[in-house]
C-alpha cells in the first residue's frame, strides 16, 4: 500500500466501501485507468453515433456541415479571405470540387481511423499470449485494396479534369479584359478599352466576365482573390491571364499569393462589383483630369508634390510634369477606399501615418529606400511637417 | 615511397575527440550524423518556434519582416536538409550493416568523408546568420527574386554553396550505400530477404544520386547568374523564370520522397517487431516503395499548379500525383493488416508508429486534395499547403524517426530509454503536433497566404493562429521531455541485453552496443526476418533453435581486421568548405580548398592500412 494512502486512510473512518475504493486505486495502476477510461468512451460514443446516424442521417450531416463551418470560420465574424463563401462561379466550382475532395477524404479518413483503432485494441497483447499466426499475406486482399483507391482516385479525376478546363478558358460572350502589372508591392490597373489607369482597385461590372491579362514588372507574384477564384502567378516577361465573375455587389479582398520580398504581406488589393452604372460612372471619373486644389493646404501640397520629386514616380494628370509612371497613378488617388496597396482604409491620418515614415508601414519599399526617392532619401529634400500636412490635404482632395 | 608511407601512417588507437574525428566506423559515423542533425532539427525547431510567437496575434511585432523571412526559408532548409535527411543518414549508417550481416560499409572512409562534408556543408549554410544575413526568399528560392538585384548580399551564395556541398554527401552516402546494399549482404540474403528497411534504404540512395545533379545544375546555373552576370534566369534578356521551378521540382519533389521513404522503412520493421507478425504483403510494400521512387519523377509539377501550364499540362500532372496515392494507400493498408491478428505491445516505438500511420493518412489525403488542380488553386500557398506538408514531415517523417530512435536507441547505446517517460513524450509531440498544424487547414482555406510575418486582425484568423501557436509549445515540451529521457536513459536507462523487443532481423543477434566488427561470424540466411527464423523457426512451427550460440561467444574475432582510422575524410572536407567559402568571398580561397581536398585524397589513396595491432 501507498504511504499516501496510508496517511489518509489514519484520518477517514475506514467503511468497507472506502476501503474497496483504496484497494482499487492501489491495485489498478493508473496508467491502465487512464487509457482504458477514454477507449471506454470513445466505444459509447462510437456506438451511440452509429445508432444516431442511422435514425437521423438528415439531422446529423446537417449538424455536422454547421459544426465544420462553426470550426472552420472560428468565432470571429469577418472572414474577408474565405473561400468557403464562393461569390462568382469560378470560385463556386474550386469550392464544389473541393466539398467532393473533402467528402471522400473524411470518408477515407475515418474508415480507416476506426480500422486502425479497432485493430490497436482488439489485437493488444493479452498477458501469457504465445506467438500470432504468422500471416505473410494475401493476394486477394492486395488487388482488392490496389483496385479500390484506382477506383476512388478514378472518379475523382473526372470532375477534376473538367473542373480545370471550365476555369481555364473564360466563356464565350461579353467579356471585359483588364491588364494588371504586378509591382513590388502594388498592383497596376489597366482598362485597355477605356484607357483608364489606376491602382490596387479592380472596379468591375457586376455579372460580366472579367478576363485578367497579367504580367509583372520585377519578381513572381500570384493574383488572389479568394472569394472569385483561385490563384494565378504573375511573371515578369510574359503574360498569364485568369478569368473571373463576380454575381453580386460586394467589395472583395484580394492578396499576392506568391512570396515576393519583404513587404509580400502587404501586397494587397480590393475588386469592387458595381452595377454596371456605376462601373461606367466611375470610368467617366477616372479618365478625367484630377481634381483642382481648393484650400490653400491644397495648392500649397501641389507644388510640395512637384517640388518634392514625388512627379518622378507619380502620374496626376492635369498636374503639370507629374508623369512618372514608377509608382502608382495618383489621379484619382482620394477617391480609393484604402491606401498602400489595400493595407490601409483611405483617411487623412492613415495618409499622415503613410506619408511620415513609408517605411514603417511598408518595409523596403521603393518610396522609403530608393535614392531616386528624393524626399525620403535626400535630407535636402525631407519633407516637413507642414509639408506632410499640405500633401495629405492634397491627396485626399484628387477624389 | 617510404618516407611517403611514413607520413601518411594511420592514426593508431587515438583517444577522445580524435577517436571520433577519424573513426571511419559505421556504428560511430551514425552516432556523429545522428546528434548533429539532432541538434539542427532543435535549431530548426527553434526557428520555427520564433515565427509561431511572431503569429500568436495579428500585428505582433518580434522580429522584422526581414529576419521572418530569413526564419522561413532556413526553417525549411534546416530541417529538410540538416534534419530530417541526415537522421536518416544516422539510421542508415548505424542499421544497414547490422541489418544485412556486414562488418561494415562498403567504402568506410568515404562514410567518414560524407559525414565530414555534411556537417562543413552546414556550417556554409548556417554560417549567413552570422556573417550578414541568411537567404530570405523562401527554400524553393524562385528567380528572378533570387537574381543579385533583388537579392543583393551574400545571403543566396550560403544557400548556393551550402546546398552544392550537402549535395556531394549526399550523393557520396547514396554510392555508398548502393554498393553496401548490393554488394556486402550475408550469405542467404537475397534482395527479396532483405529487411524492408533496407529497401526503402537502396531506393532512397537510388533517388539521392538521381536528383541532386538537378539541382546542383540549378544552383550552378544561378550562381552563374549572380556572379558573372549570366542570363538563364534574367527575364529582360529573354529567359523564362519558370525553368527554375522546374529544375527546383524536379529535384524537390523526388526529394520528399527521399525524406518519407526512409520513415516508412522504420515503421515497416517497428511494426511487425510490436505485433510478432510478419510484415504482411512484403512483395507489395517493397513494389510499392519501388513505384513511388519512380512515380516521384513524374508528379513536380503540381507544385506549379497555379503557373499558368495549361490545363493539359495540369490535368495530367494532377492525375499522375493521384495515381501515387494508390502505391501509398497500398503501404498503409499492408501496415494495418501487419497489425490485424497481432499480439500488439503499446511501447514507445510502437506508439510512435502508429502515431506515424494515423498522421501520414491526413497527410496523404490532404496531398490528394491538392492533386485536384482546379480546387488547390485556392489551396496553393497557402497555409492549408503548411498543414499538409507537416502532417507528412512531421507526422510522417519525424514520427518515424522517433519511432526508430526508441526502437534502436538500445541496440546503439546498450541501454534502454524509459518507456514511461517515452508515453508521455509521445502524447505531447501528438497533441501539440495536432493542436498546432491542424488549424493551418482552417487558417488556409480561409485564405490566409504562407511566408507573411503578421496579419491583420480584420482578417479573422486570430484564433487558429492563436491555438497553433499553443499547440507549437506543447510540442515544443513534448520534444524537451524526449531530451531528459535522452540523456537519463544514456546514464540511467535499463540494460537493453542483446533484444529487448524479440526482433526479427539481424541486428538483434549480436551484443549492445555491438563490438567494433558487429559480428564474430558472418551469418547465413534461411529466409526473411532471419533472426526470428533462427528463434522460432519458420512461422513459429519449431523450438527456439541455439543458433545464436556462435555470436554470443566472443570466439574467433581475433583475426577480424577492421579498417583502420584516417584523418583524410575530414580534411578532404575541410578542403571543400574552404573552397566553397572562396566561391562567396574570394576565388584565391578556392584555389587554397581545391588543393587540400586533392592532397587529402591523395593522401587517402596512398595511406597504408594501419598494422594489425596484434
Amino acid at each position: 500500500m501507498d504511504t499516501s494512502v496510508v496517511e489518509l486512510s489514519r484520518f477517514t473512518q475506514t467503511s468497507p466501501a472506502i476501503r474497496q475504493i483504496h484497494f482499487r486505486i492501489t491495485n489498478t495502476s493508473l496508467i491502465k485507468h487512464l487509457i482504458s477510461a477514454p477507449i471506454r468512451v470513445v466505444k459509447t460514443l462510437i456506438t451511440s453515433a452509429v445508432m444516431f446516424q442511422r435514425r437521423h442521417i438528415r439531422t446529423t450531416a446537417t449538424l455536422l456541415a454547421l459544426l465544420g463551418l462553426l470550426i472552420i470560420v472560428g468565432c470571429t465574424p469577418s472572414h474577408p479571405q474565405s473561400t468557403f463563401d464562393a461569390q462568382g462561379p469560378v470560385a463556386q466550382r474550386q469550392l464544389d470540387l473541393f466539398m467532393v475532395t473533402f467528402w471522400v477524404a473524411a470518408f477515407i479518413f475515418v474508415t480507416v481511423g476506426i480500422g486502425l483503432i479497432y485493430t490497436v485494441i482488439r489485437f493488444r497483447r493479452k498477458p501469457g499470449q504465445g506467438i500470432p499466426k504468422q500471416v505473410h499475406g494475401s493476394t486477394k486482399l492486395e488487388i482488392g485494396w490496389t483496385i479500390v483507391p484506382i477506383i476512388i482516385l478514378g472518379a475523382l479525376a473526372i470532375p477534376t479534369v473538367m473542373t480545370e478546363f471550365y476555369i481555364s478558358e473564360p466563356p464565350a460572350g461579353d467579356q471585359l479584359t483588364i491588364n494588371v502589372v504586378a509591382h513590388q508591392w502594388w498592383w497596376e490597373i489597366e482598362y485597355p478599352e477605356s484607357g483608364v489607369i489606376t491602382a490596387n482597385e479592380l472596379h468591375v461590372p457586376v455579372g460580366t466576365t472579367i478576363n485578367v491579362e497579367m504580367t509583372s514588372n520585377d519578381v513572381i507574384h500570384s493574383f488572389w482573390v479568394p472569394k472569385l477564384a483561385g490563384k494565378m502567378d504573375i511573371f515578369p516577361g510574359k503574360t498569364t491571364s485568369l478569368w473571373f465573375r463576380a454575381d453580386e455587389v460586394d467589395e472583395y479582398f484580394g492578396q499576392c499569393a506568391e512570396f515576393c520580398g519583404e513587404s509580400h504581406v502587404w501586397m494587397k488589393f480590393r475588386v469592387l462589383a458595381e452595377p454596371i452604372s456605376e462601373f461606367e460612372a466611375w470610368q467617366q471619373k477616372q479618365l478625367a483630369d484630377a481634381a483642382k486644389p481648393t484650400t490653400p493646404e491644397e495648392t500649397q501640397g501641389a507644388s510640395t508634390f512637384v517640388a518634392k520629386g514625388c512627379i518622378a514616380c507619380h502620374t496626376i494628370s492635369g498636374v503639370l510634369g507629374a508623369a512618372g509612371v514608377i509608382g502608382p497613378n495618383l489621379t484619382h488617388m482620394g477617391g480609393r477606399g484604402t491606401i498602400a496597396a489595400g493595407t490601409m482604409e483611405m483617411n487623412q491620418d492613415n495618409l499622415r501615418e503613410w506619408l511620415s515614415d513609408p517605411n514603417e508601414v511598408k518595409p523596403g519599399n521603393i518610396m522609403a529606400n530608393s535614392p531616386m526617392s528624393l524626399a525620403y532619401t535626400n535630407p535636402n529634400f525631407a519633407l516637413t511637417a507642414e509639408d506632410i500636412n499640405n500633401l495629405v490635404a492634397f491627396l485626399h482632395s484628387l477624389k | 615511397m617510404a618516407s611517403i608511407a611514413g607520413a601518411l601512417r594511420r592514426p593508431t588507437s587515438p583517444t577522445g575527440l580524435w577517436r571520433w574525428m577519424t573513426t571511419v566506423d559505421h556504428k560511430k559515423i551514425g552516432v556523429l550524423y545522428g546528434v548533429s542533425s539532432f541538434l539542427f532539427f532543435l535549431f530548426g525547431g527553434l526557428e520555427a518556434l520564433i515565427m509561431r510567437v511572431q503569429l500568436a496575434r495579428a500585428g505582433h511585432d518580434i522580429v522584422s519582416p526581414e529576419v521572418f523571412s530569413q526564419l522561413f526559408t532556413m526553417h525549411a532548409l534546416t530541417m529538410i536538409f540538416l534534419g530530417v535527411m541526415p537522421l536518416s543518414a544516422a539510421f542508415f549508417n548505424l542499421m544497414v550493416p547490422l541489418m544485412i550481416g556486414a562488418r561494415d560499409v562498403a567504402f568506410p572512409r568515404l562514410n567518414a568523408f560524407s559525414y565530414w562534408v555534411f556537417l562543413f556543408g552546414a556550417i556554409v549554410l548556417q554560417s549567413g546568420w552570422l556573417l550578414g544575413g541568411s537567404p530570405n526568399v523562401g527554400w524553393f528560392a524562385y528567380a528572378p527574386l533570387t537574381s543579385s538585384s533583388f537579392s543583393p548580399g551574400n545571403g543566396m551564395e550560403f544557400y548556393i554553396v551550402g546546398l552544392g556541398i550537402l549535395g556531394i554527401s549526399s550523393v557520396a552516402a547514396a554510392l555508398n550505400f548502393i554498393v553496401t546494399i548490393i554488394n556486402m549482404r550475408a550469405p542467404g540474403m537475397s534482395l527479396m530477404r532483405m529487411p524492408v528497411f533496407i529497401w526503402m534504404t537502396l531506393i532512397t540512395s537510388f533517388l539521392l544520386i538521381t536528383a541532386f545533379p538537378v539541382i546542383t545544375v540549378g544552383l550552378i546555373e544561378l550562381y552563374f547568374d549572380r556572379t558573372f552576370g549570366m542570363n538563364f534566369f534574367n527575364s529582360a534578356a529573354g529567359a523564362d523564370v519558370v525553368l527554375w521551378q522546374h529544375l527546383f521540382w524536379v529535384f524537390g519533389h523526388p526529394e520528399v520522397y527521399i525524406l518519407i521513404l526512409p520513415a516508412m522503412g522504420i515503421v515497416s520493421e517497428v511494426l511487425p517487431t510490436f505485433s510478432r507478425k510478419p510484415l504482411f504483403g512484403y512483395p507489395v510494400v517493397v513494389l510499392s516503395g519501388i513505384t513511388i521512387g519512380f512515380m516521384g519523377w513524374a508528379v513536380w509539377s503540381h507544385h506549379m499548379f497555379t503557373v499558368g501550364l495549361g490545363p493539359i499540362a495540369n490535368s495530367v500532372f494532377a492525375i499522375t500525383t493521384m495515381s501515387i496515392a494508390v502505391p501509398t494507400a497500398v503501404k498503409i493498408f499492408n501496415w494495418i493488416a501487419t497489425m490485424w491478428g497481432g499480439s500488439i505491445s503499446l511501447k514507445t516505438p510502437m506508439l510512435f508508429a502508429i502515431g506515424f500511420i494515423a498522421m501520414f493518412v491526413i497527410g496523404g489525403l490532404s496531398g490528394v486534395m491538392h492533386s485536384v488542380a482546379p480546387a488547390d488553386a485556392q489551396q496553393q500557398d497557402t497555409y492549408f499547403v503548411v498543414a499538409h506538408l507537416h502532417y507528412v514531415l512531421f507526422g510522417g517523417s519525424i514520427f518515424a524517426i522517433f519511432s526508430g530512435i526508441y526502437y534502436w536507441f538500445p541496440k546503439a547505446s546498450g541501454r534502454m530509454l524509459n518507456d514511461r517517460i517515452g508515453q508521455i513524450n509521445f502524447w505531447l509531440v501528438t497533441i501539440g503536433f495536432n493542436l498546432a498544424f491542424f488549424p493551418m487547414h482552417f487558417l488556409g482555406l480561409d485564405g490566409m497566404p504562407r511566408r507573411q510575418y503578421t496579419y491583420q486582425s480584420e482578417m479573422g484568423w486570430d484564433l487558429w493562429n492563436l491555438v497553433s501557436t499553443t499547440g507549437s509549445l506543447i510540442l515544443a515540451i513534448g520534444i524537451l521531455v524526449f531530451l531528459h529521457n535522452f540523456f537519463r536513459s544514456l546514464r540511467h536507462g535499463e540494460i537493453a541485453g542483446n533484444d529487448p523487443w524479440d526482433g526479427r532481423t539481424l541486428e538483434w543477434s549480436i551484443s549492445s552496443p555491438p563490438p567494433e566488427y558487429n559480428f564474430a561470424t558472418i551469418p547465413t540466411v534461411h529466409g526473411r526476418d532471419a533472426f526470428w527464423e533462427e528463434k522460432y523457426g519458420h512461422d513459429g512451427m519449431n523450438v527456439p533453435a541455439s543458433v545464436e550460440a556462435s555470436n554470443a561467444t566472443e570466439e574467433g574475432h581475433h583475426g577480424i581486421h577492421m579498417p583502420s582510422p584516417s584523418y583524410m575524410p575530414m580534411i578532404a572536407a575541410i578542403g571543400l568548405s574552404v573552397a566553397g567559402y572562396g566561391l562567396i568571398y574570394h576565388f584565391a580561397a578556392s584555389v587554397v580548398g581545391a588543393c587540400i581536398t586533392l592532397v587529402a585524397i591523395f593522401g587517402w589513396a596512398m595511406e597504408p592500412p594501419a598494422e594489425p595491432t596484434e
